[in-house]
């Protein structure tokens, strides 16, 4: 399983092609094409929107393709079920354990296959099946207890020994080590090596670099529904990969303004933000970062470096377990977001639907909301205040709809971007967050918001912009730090500050910057 | 942007199928009842009418303030029961003799203040302790009928009391006072939905809880006033009910209020989800619950069949709102 | 042990302390409370709260819920009733197909139409009622006395009140289905996580059909022994039954997002309830005190939130530990 060639020795295990996949027009997949060989551990690497799910959901049952053929052991493969992909062999195990915590372990593992005897349940029998496959892996745990009393370490492990139970000969393993320290995370590789061994074959998705290179075989990268390359992870380095995976000719840099940013600030000013060490929950380890009034400063990394999850301390929307933060100097500890808000901090999420627009309200609701306790006048919201503000906002953004009573969720994504960015910039706040800004906005939109952005900034406002994408980063920001499993692994300005350099930082971490001698962050 | 019906100038934000559906439904439910039912265009059918549908449209009321936010008040009629106890009980001078006025004064402020302070202790479980809205005023259901028995042991009050009796009783302009109150308390809690920080807030947390949480509203807070609200507006609802009757049965007050609460919210077209409320609505529903049963009443059909219309109406309200949802 | 997990044992079998703590007070400060008549009268009452809590505890541990069975024990009591004429088993039979019926258009909604169990049956509450009421027009059925019907309300079995038995017979199998059948431990499967056990391939839909059937079915047979108890079909009767049951699950020890739960604690919480009022009797009886029957409703509430309270913070307590 070392050659370049995408096709391995012998009859494939898994052979999709030209697998397509629309939704209400939008192509998730388009001409997919993946190779599992028996006995063979293949990394499914890409971004978010990349497709990875949808062609593991049709793997799996839950969706069915559009065009295309699957084979599967020799055998055309068409499954309208998760049930009956796991009947056929396939399973999956998701980062999420799908498992039923509250019962036994012997039970997720055993339920939906028979053990009967006399027409009832017949425990004895099911206890010693689940101590057998548990014992494959090397595990011996009580297996009477419920589930969720184990780590989530243990749990994946329950949820292996149910695929065992079930003969699968392909695992597909959905980020199994985003909750698991480096400890558990040895153990599941060798547990991966042994199913290898006895050859089932894994598809192992994960963004975690590191990892994929020392248990997997092959990679094939996906990109926009596509799968662009399929190589033996020995054939290819972690910037080629990484490059691959954000559409990027590694070698070249593109500064042609590929953005509407434009200029970038000069001189200093005061600090504004400053934070250090943040820690919290599994995946953040030490995040550290500056912004000072007037300035953009950029979060860069893969998907689930921590870019999220350390924004979201700053506003007060989590609290952190280690670290401090410190705005204008002195130390800010938001316990609410209604506290960032007090203090002048506005945070635009990441998710719109989940977490930024209330769907049923209007775009004036929805744009003022933020802002609705300084235009209430004893307990009565001051309407004609409200339009004022409303109408400001919605000729200086350009936000198209019918009229502000429209309800928010029939506008476009970008239109309601828009909205939820006026919504914080209604405040006058001296620091916003920006949590992937332009992410699923038309172009033009997009344009104009960069625009708005960078306008704001001269004005004096700090950003916090955390986003995926490359050029966002090099021609928005004035500085950037590049965040690598939890870590700030590095910070580039000025100069420094190149398409090349975030990429670098999001493959390697700090092993770009000290060298041979640190291996990196696990 | 596709234009899905711009609505009227006083700027509402739910103009839906299902409310024009069922203001069409009660518009044609009158028309029916004055074409087919013998004197159903009469001042007394109207008086007989309204006074059946007052406590429920003033309960209901509230139960739409705490639907609005994702949540359910069962304990309505059991605080219903309390207030119709402790009038009495201040009034008749069980506890302690007051002076006339101070008497009816207190007769009316305390009930309602009491089952207030229940309703928000309903609203503290439901926020402090994440305690599941059915299981959280579950407790008051039983517990506050409970408590109604035990003020006046189970026995009936009963009373002549004009200066107490007049909320259900007496009459403004030839217009009931429970009715107008009924209005007044509709008229206050559909312009605090739509114009009040609070009101906004309401939907706002039932529409997207951590969209809400995240824009800086006080989430807890807001909760908590909702079942405030509630509980007070079953007060008052308690009151007219033992005003009207002379009398106050702990055991029967309020029984089964909470059902019709529901159903006239439901009908009403308010979201059970959160997040999209309308007190008219409510309102609408209360009278087309009450027409529906009336008009099956009047024609001959047994009351109980009413019962059987009503669990339809609800089923169908609440069916046609989730294909309009994922429409 | 952890103290999560003490206290999740606490939380689970306090009820049987506290119930075994109430039947010692008992014991020991009133006469005649362990006597045979106040032991069998409380049996013989309390079984039918017992048939319906049962049914409950299913609905509920699917994580659903299921209001109308107070209306269909109503429902049950006055079809029984009508039948009672043609014979006991007759009886017995119309009134629990009765129930059946009902619990299994519940069922049908709540999965093909997937609408709330809690709205859905809210409006079927309101069906059966009315149905109740048209059945009986408006009044109470008398039961037929010469058929032998009363026989299963009122008469004893080798010592112990039949409708005991019944409600013995149905915890028994009840418990036996939770734990040594493949469809209990599905039950308790959809209840923890529904998602999950779609995609272990089991039926959930199917698996909650049969719990919604299954408790319109032991509300229609409580239904029975209420006619055969009083003599008479109540299409009244019932009201507030629905949420003594739930009242009597939670207490129990089960939680009302589903996924845990116990056949003999569920009973346990029932006796519970059920002894509290039996308690406040004797209490009067001796005179100390002068508390009204009515203070039972304020102690099952007290009681409910307590555990209420305390399975608040049990939950806060795991999601707490969950997180890292």
């Amino acid at each position: 399983m070392t050659t370049d060639d995408p096709v391995g020795t012998g009859t494939p295990l898994l052979s999709m092609r030209e697998v397509s996949k629309r939704f209400a027009g939008v192509a998730a997949l388009s001409g997919v094409s993946l190779e599992i060989a028996p006995g063979e551990v293949h990394a499914l690497v890409g971004e978010n929107g990349a497709g990875k799910s949808t062609l593991i959901k049709v793997l799996t049952g839950y969706h069915r393709k559009d065009a295309g053929d699957v084979l599967f052991m020799g055998q055309r493969f068409e499954v309208a079920s998760p049930q009956a992909a796991q009947a056929a062999g396939i399973s999956t195990i998701y980062q999420e354990i799908n498992l039923v915590g509250l019962r036994s372990v012997t039970e997720n593992i055993c339920l939906g296959r028979r053990f009967r005897r006399f027409g009832f349940v017949d425990w004895p029998a099911m206890h010693a099946e689940a101590r057998r496959l548990l014992k494959r892996l090397d595990l011996s745990i009580d297996v009477r207890q419920p589930l969720d009393s184990f780590s989530i370490a243990t749990q994946q492990m329950v949820a292996i020994a149910r695929t065992l139970g079930f003969s699968s000969r392909l695992v597909i393993m959905d980020e199994p080590t985003s909750s698991l320290d480096d400890r558990e995370v040895a153990v599941l590789f060798g547990v991966i090596r042994q199913l290898k061994a006895e050859g089932l074959s894994i598809i192992f998705v994960s963004h975690r670099l590191d990892e994929l290179y020392s248990i997997c075989d092959r990679v094939t990268i996906m990109r926009d529904g596509r799968t662009v390359l399929t190589r033996a992870l020995s054939g290819i380095g972690k910037l080629e990969l990484v490059a691959a995976m954000l559409g990027r000719e590694y070698r070249s840099v593109e500064k042609e303004g590929a953005t509407a940013f434009g200029h970038k600030a000069h001189g200093s000013h005061a600090s504004l933000l400053s934070a250090e060490g943040l820690a919290h929950g599994n995946r953040l380890r030490d995040v550290g970062f500056e912004v000072a009034s007037g300035e953009i400063v950029g979060l860069s990394g893969l998907l689930g470096a921590g870019r999220t999850e350390s924004v979201r301390l700053v506003f007060g929307a989590d609290l952190p377990d280690r670290g401090a933060l410190r705005l204008n100097g002195r130390p800010f500890v938001p316990r609410e977001p209604a506290d960032a808000i007090a203090a002048g901090i506005g945070y635009c999420t990441e998710d719109r639907k989940s977490e930024g627009i209330v769907p049923d309200l209007s775009v004036r609701e929805n744009l003022t909301l933020a802002l609705l306790p300084r235009l209430t006048k004893r307990g009565i919201v001051d309407e004609k205040a409200q339009r004022r503000v409303v109408n400001r906002f919605m000729e200086r953004f350009g936000i198209k709809c019918s009229s502000p009573e429209q309800a928010v969720r029939e506008l476009s994504g970008g239109n309601q971007q828009k909205v939820l960015l006026a919504r914080w910039l209604a405040l006058d706040p001296q620091l916003l967050i920006l949590d992937e800004p332009t992410r699923g906005i038309d172009v033009g939109a997009k344009a104009e918001i960069q625009k708005l952005i960078r306008e704001l900034a001269d004005r004096g406002l700090g950003v916090l912009m955390a986003s995926s994408e490359i050029e966002e980063i090099v021609e928005g920001a004035d500085r950037a730090y590049v965040l690598r499993d939890g870590r700030t692994v590095d910070c580039f300005a000025g100069e420094r500050l190149t398409a090349e350099a975030i990429l670098s930082a999001m493959a390697h971490g700090s092993e770009a910057r000290h060298g041979a001698g640190d291996a990196g962050n696990g | 942007m596709v234009d899905r019906g711009v609505p009227a100038n006083f700027g509402l934000s739910f103009a839906t199928v299902e409310r024009q559906a069922a203001l069409l439904a009660l518009i044609a439910l009158i028309l029916f009842n004055a074409a087919v039912t013998p004197h159903f265009v009469s001042l007394r059918t109207f008086n007989v009418n309204m006074t059946q549908v007052t406590p429920i449209v003033i309960v209901a009321v509230g139960m739409t303030l705490v639907i609005a936010t994702a949540g359910i008040d069962l304990s309505v009629g059991s605080l219903m029961a309390v207030a119709g106890q402790l009038a009495p009980i201040i009034f008749l001078g069980k506890i302690v003799m007051l002076p006339y006025p101070v008497a009816i004064v207190l007769a009316f402020i305390v009930p309602v203040v009491a089952t207030g302070l229940l309703g928000f202790f309903n609203g503290v479980l439901v926020s402090r302790y994440r305690i599941q809205p059915i299981v959280a005023t579950l407790v008051l259901f039983i517990a506050g009928r409970g408590i109604a028995q035990v003020l006046t042991n189970g026995n009936l009050q009963t009373f002549r009391e004009p200066g107490f009796q007049w909320i259900g009783l007496g009459r403004v302009g030839g217009l009931p006072i429970q009715m107008l109150l009924m209005l007044a308390i509709a008229a206050a809690a559909a312009w605090a939905l739509r114009r009040t920080l609070f009101g906004r807030q309401v939907l706002a947390v039932g529409g997207n809880e951590r969209a809400a949480r995240l824009t800086g509203i006080p989430v807890a807070r807001v909760k908590r006033r909702v079942y405030l609200i509630s509980g007070l507006c079953a007060g008052v609802a308690g009151l007219i009910v033992v005003a009207i009757n002379s009398s106050s049965d702990a055991n029967q007050v309020g029984i089964g209020m909470e059902l019709d609460a529901i159903a006239a919210v439901a009908v009403g077209g308010t979201l059970f989800a959160g997040g999209k409320a309308s007190v008219i609505g409510t309102v609408i529903g209360a009278l087309i619950i009450q027409l529906v049963r009336y008009t099956l009443i009047a024609n001959g059909v047994p009351d109980a069949a009413a019962l059987v219309v009503k669990a339809v109406l609800i089923l169908l309200a609440v069916w046609v709102q989730r294909r309009g949802r994922t429409a | 042990m952890t103290r999560a997990a003490a206290a999740s044992l606490a939380g689970r079998y306090g009820v049987l302390v506290a119930l075994l703590l109430l039947i010692v007070f008992g014991a020991l400060r009133y006469d005649h409370f362990l006597g045979s008549f106040n032991v069998l009268s409380l049996l013989r009452y309390n079984s039918m709260f017992v048939l319906v809590s049962l049914g409950m505890a299913f609905v509920i541990m699917t994580g659903g819920i299921d209001l109308s069975v107070g209306a269909v024990a109503a429902l049950g009591s006055v079809v029984a009733a009508l039948v009672s004429p043609y014979g006991p088993w007759q009886g017995l039979i119309a009134g629990t197909a009765a129930g059946l019926v009902v619990g299994f258009i519940n069922g049908l909604i709540v999965t093909r139409l997937r609408l709330f169990p809690f709205i859905t049956t809210l409006a079927t509450l309101l069906a059966a009622k009315g149905t109740a009421l048209l059945l009986s027009g408006n009044q109470s059925v008398a039961v037929s006395y010469a058929s032998g019907f009363t026989d299963i309300g009122q008469a004893d079995f080798l010592g112990f009140p039949i409708p005991a038995w019944i409600a013995l017979l149905a915890y028994i199998t009840g418990s036996i289905i939770l734990n040594f059948t493949e469809f209990g431990r599905t039950v308790l499967a959809v209840g923890g996580n529904e998602d999950a056990t779609r995609l272990m391939g089991l039926r959930a839909d199917r698996v909650k059909m049969i719990v919604y059937t299954m408790s319109g079915t032991l509300a229609g047979l409580a239904g029975v022994i209420l006619a055969a108890q009083f003599g008479a079909g109540q299409p009244i009767e019932g009201v507030g039954w629905e949420l003594f049951a739930i009242a009597a699950v939670v207490v129990g020890g089960t939680s009302l997002m589903g996924g845990n739960g116990s056949v003999g604690t569920t009973l346990a919480g029932v006796l519970l309830l059920g002894l509290i009022f039996n308690i406040l009797n004797f209490e009067n009886g001796l005179g100390w005190i002068s508390l009204s029957a009515y203070w039972q409703s304020v102690v099952r509430g007290v009681f409910l939130l307590v555990v209420v309270v305390m399975q608040a913070k049990l939950v806060a307590r795991q999601r707490a530990g969950h997180t890292s």
